[in-house]
């Protein structure tokens, strides 16, 4: 049961092999004797989850059954949730008890899902390795001395590890697919807008979408189709007709372009990651599709662009946060301005300290222009450079992550090498395209080695479809790490 | 460009942050690299291109200017650090 896919699930649900109270039992008894040695979770309430899983159970049995009804989903703590503690990985917000249930969340429980709890995170969602989380550490269950990656590495670790089937993320320059990577699970970031962002604690504003994190392409489908639409509360939220993301999983792909940058496979490329993404590209041609070079030479600049956009809109974003309204008040102070300097100070950790100083620089008087708009001007040329690319081909690929999981703490003392580790995952949110990371192998030290797919706007149901034909011939996806029994 | 120590106490002050003078140098030390990083964004030119402040060419929804959400005073003041006569507090500012 722990490794069925979600329509397995809700198969074994509908048929009654299964009750939603036995399904969410089983997952939080998993969470409960796991969870120590992988920090996963921080918040979990079962007698919550099982309230949900009883009327699950009845609308189960008065007929009313939807793709996810019964099931257990994980929830990224950056998501608010009304009568849990949302806390986005910070001591800032240890204390704050959301009075709203973000949209996604809403539409999970009008589902009739079950949420199993909240996942652990870099504090903020910055960073690329869950280390920055106030709540200590996520561990990657492949290698416990080794990251999960970040930001989303709670949920990535959860599904690896079986604690949940499926779980939602947030992707800003990869917090899905980073993690997705590194521990062997499939994750999808949509288009922007796509998702609402309504009671998703803000990061970057113009970057930061909700996307599903699960076992499988199929299973991405499934959660994507019940998080997805517009939503009149999320300014940028697109108003488009809904779709059923899973149209395409059977969809043939012989004769698909698969247009392949030269720039994801050069320098900084570890050599075993090369391996397992080229092993993949062969079995794409095996399966009838074809390789076109494309050139995405402005992709180089998409740090340098998103290290000055996403500081920039977090230092807007989390001004919000002066111990006035909710969250965290410093014990001492002698004024107003010493009140929110050593909220802040106190808050806040280190990476967001970091970010938020940078953003307040480059949005300062006499840097703006030639920081900011110079960024949001080279984000342009990105998004163009896409566009052409996407002219000679149906769907862009290449590795998700420079190497696989690395050490716990190797990184922490070097900002910029950390934030190395997003050159592949970066571009695709600064051109708002959407992107996702499959399993494809593992790397020289038994780790997992992630695919990365990326498309044109709005071509999420075609990407999921390219990456189910490809686990339909493969069984990296169904790997399930030693020690998770 | 060279960042300065006064450039970080400035901005964390700017930022409200309160950082120690040791907290100072050491962020000093990252921030230098991180723009180190991003100066090569000075290199491109990029005369003409207009500026892309969002993923997609959409203007923002105008509404209607009404409540929609009713009165959630309560409900929020329940989770402030501190509140008093149906507001929030905060250290006096005016003598």
């Amino acid at each position: 049961m722990i490794d069925a896919s979600l329509s397995e699930l809700a198969q074994a649900l509908s048929g009654k092999q299964i009750s939603s109270v036995e399904l969410t039992q089983l997952f939080l008894e998993r969470a409960q004797r796991l969870n120590p040695g992988l920090n996963a979770f921080v918040t979990l309430d079962p007698e919550a989850s099982l309230a949900q899983a009883r009327a699950a159970d009845e609308r189960i049995s008065g007929g009313q059954l939807q793709p996810l009804t019964g099931i257990p989903i994980a929830l990224k703590d950056i998501f608010c949730t009304k009568g849990w503690l949302t806390t986005c990985g910070s001591k800032i917000l240890s204390n704050f008890i959301a009075p709203y249930d973000a949209h996604v969340v809403e539409l999970l429980k009008g589902a009739g899902a079950v949420s199993l709890g909240k996942t652990n995170m870099d504090e903020f969602a910055m960073g690329s390795s869950s280390e920055t989380s106030h709540y200590g550490p996520v561990r990657n269950p492949w290698d416990r001395d080794t990251v999960p990656g970040g930001s989303s590495g709670g949920s990535a670790a959860a599904v690896a590890a079986r604690l949940a089937p499926a779980a939602l993320g947030s992707d800003t320059g990869g917090s899905i697919r980073q993690p997705a990577a590194l521990c062997g699970i499939s994750g999808l970031k949509p288009t922007y807008g796509v998702v609402s962002r309504y009671g998703m604690i803000a990061f970057a504003s113009s970057l930061d979408q909700c996307g599903p994190m699960a076992k499988s392409a199929s299973d991405l489908a499934v959660l994507l189709t019940a998080v997805a639409g517009f939503d009149v509360r999320d300014s940028t939220s697109l108003e488009r007709p809904s779709e059923d993301y899973r149209r395409d999983l059977d969809r043939s792909i012989t004769g698909l372009r698969i247009g392949l940058p030269k720039e994801f496979f050069g320098e900084g490329l570890a050599p075993d990651v090369a391996r397992a993404v080229e092993a993949a590209l062969a079995d794409f041609r095996r399966l009838g599709c074809q390789l076109v070079d494309v050139g995405l030479p402005q992709s180089r600049l998409s740090i340098p662009a998103y290290y000055v956009l996403a500081p920039a809109e977090a230092s807007s974003n989390l001004a919000r946060f002066d111990g006035v309204r909710y969250g965290y008040r410093a014990p001492e102070y002698t004024d107003l301005r010493d009140m929110y300097m050593k909220t802040r100070a106190q808050g806040f950790g280190a990476e967001v300290k970091r970010r938020i100083l940078i953003g307040t620089y480059v949005l300062s008087h006499g840097y703006y222009d030639a920081y900011y708009l110079q960024a949001q001007k080279v984000r342009r040329l990105i998004a163009q450079e896409f566009a052409d690319a996407f002219r000679l081909c149906d769907v862009i690929m290449g590795p998700t992550a420079p190497t696989t999981a690395f050490r716990l703490g190797s990184k922490t003392a070097d900002p910029v090498q950390m934030y190395l580790n997003d050159i592949y995952t970066v571009p695709a949110p600064l051109a708002g395209i959407p992107a996702l990371s499959i399993p494809c192998g593992f790397g020289d030290t038994g780790m997992p080695v992630g695919l990365q797919i990326m498309g044109d706007y709005f071509q999420e149901a075609r990407m999921l479809g390219v990456a189910h034909q490809y686990q339909g011939t493969t069984d990296w996806h169904r790997r399930r790490p030693a020690g998770c029994d | 460009m060279a960042l300065s120590l006064d450039d970080v106490k400035r901005i964390a002050q700017l930022a409200r942050l309160e950082v120690t003078d040791t907290e100072a140098h050491q962020v000093l030390a990252q921030l230098q690299a991180i723009f180190a990083l991003i100066e090569e964004l000075q290199s491109v030119d990029t005369r003409g291109i207009d500026p892309m402040s969002h993923a997609r060419p959409v203007a923002l929804r105008m509404r209607e200017d009404h409540v929609t959400d009713g009165n959630l005073r309560e409900l929020f003041h329940s989770i402030a650090p501190q509140v008093g006569a149906g507001l929030y507090l905060v250290p006096k500012i005016i003598e």
